[in-house]
């Protein structure tokens, strides 16, 4: 899995892609994650477009990011979901338990200014 | 294709988990699921394995992961067995539980209920084993005679 991070109009983009499973997908989620909140960006947009895999662990990773950003005072959404994660999201009754967007322009001014 | 059984003993990694999910793949393609069924059985699969080699082993080199894929004509059928110290099928929580829902770990076993028509548990001297079936339905049936 890799990630690469931007920042647009004070949101931190991360560019996610490949397989966030057990083992080093997850772990380089948290360390992203964990990374940014410790430079102090509380507005993070996760972009899951090119994420081909997700499993239980993955999942648990992205609420452990989300619960991690919220607790710090700031905001986690996700962006450009495919349709396994919509899917898995659906199942486990997290996708209302994130902010999902579609558009990133969109995303983007949806955070709190 | 139907009657066709393979089996193997596996280490307790990372590596193993990858091996059992990409035969299951594999397999269920051969059984005529389309993508979208092959990634759910083979998600299964990997589910049962990270259980089996992270909380049954405990990535223990002295343990063994058998897995085995047996396509009897109208299902998929997989077992999985570590070597553990069991687990207890009625200790396990709803991972949808509003208590529960925010949790990082928790869901593995409900997504393989989620993702196969029948999931079995049996205790083992050591360990556990966890039976998956996937039934081939109608069309699915269909795609695997005509690949014949």
């Amino acid at each position: 899995m890799k990630a690469s991070t931007r920042q647009v109009d004070g949101v931190t983009v991360v560019d996610l892609s490949g397989r966030i499973t057990l083992g080093e997908g997850s772990v380089v989620l948290r360390d992203t994650v964990r990374e940014l909140i410790g430079k102090g960006d509380k507005k993070i947009l996760l972009n899951l477009g090119d994420v081909t895999y997700i499993d239980s662990s993955g999942i648990g990773e992205l609420v452990s990011a989300f619960t991690t950003v919220r607790n710090q005072g700031g905001e986690l959404k996700l962006l450009k979901l495919t349709k396994k994660v919509h899917d898995l999201l659906q199942i486990t009754k997290l996708y209302t338990v994130f902010d999902v967007k579609d558009d990133e322009t969109t995303a983007i001014a949806s955070f709190k200014k | 294709m139907a009657g066709n059984r393979v089996s193997y003993t596996l280490d307790s990694n990372l590596e193993s988990v990858n091996t059992a999910e990409a035969t299951a793949e594999k397999m269920a393609a051969k059984a005529g699921f389309d993508d979208d069924e092959s990634h759910r059985i083979s998600m299964a699969v990997r589910e049962a394995a990270v259980n089996a080699v992270l909380h049954g082993n405990a990535y223990d080199a002295n343990k063994k992961m058998r897995v085995s894929f047996e396509n009897t004509g109208d299902s998929l059928v997989i077992t999985i067995a570590d070597e553990g110290h069991g687990l207890k099928e009625a200790e396990i929580p709803d991972p949808l539980a509003p208590e529960n829902l925010l949790k990082q770990s928790g869901r593995g076993i409900f997504l393989i209920r989620s993702f196969m028509d029948e999931v079995r548990f049996r205790t083992l001297q050591p360990g556990t084993e966890i039976t998956l079936v996937k039934h081939v339905r109608g069309d699915s049936a269909n795609a695997s005679e005509e690949a014949k």
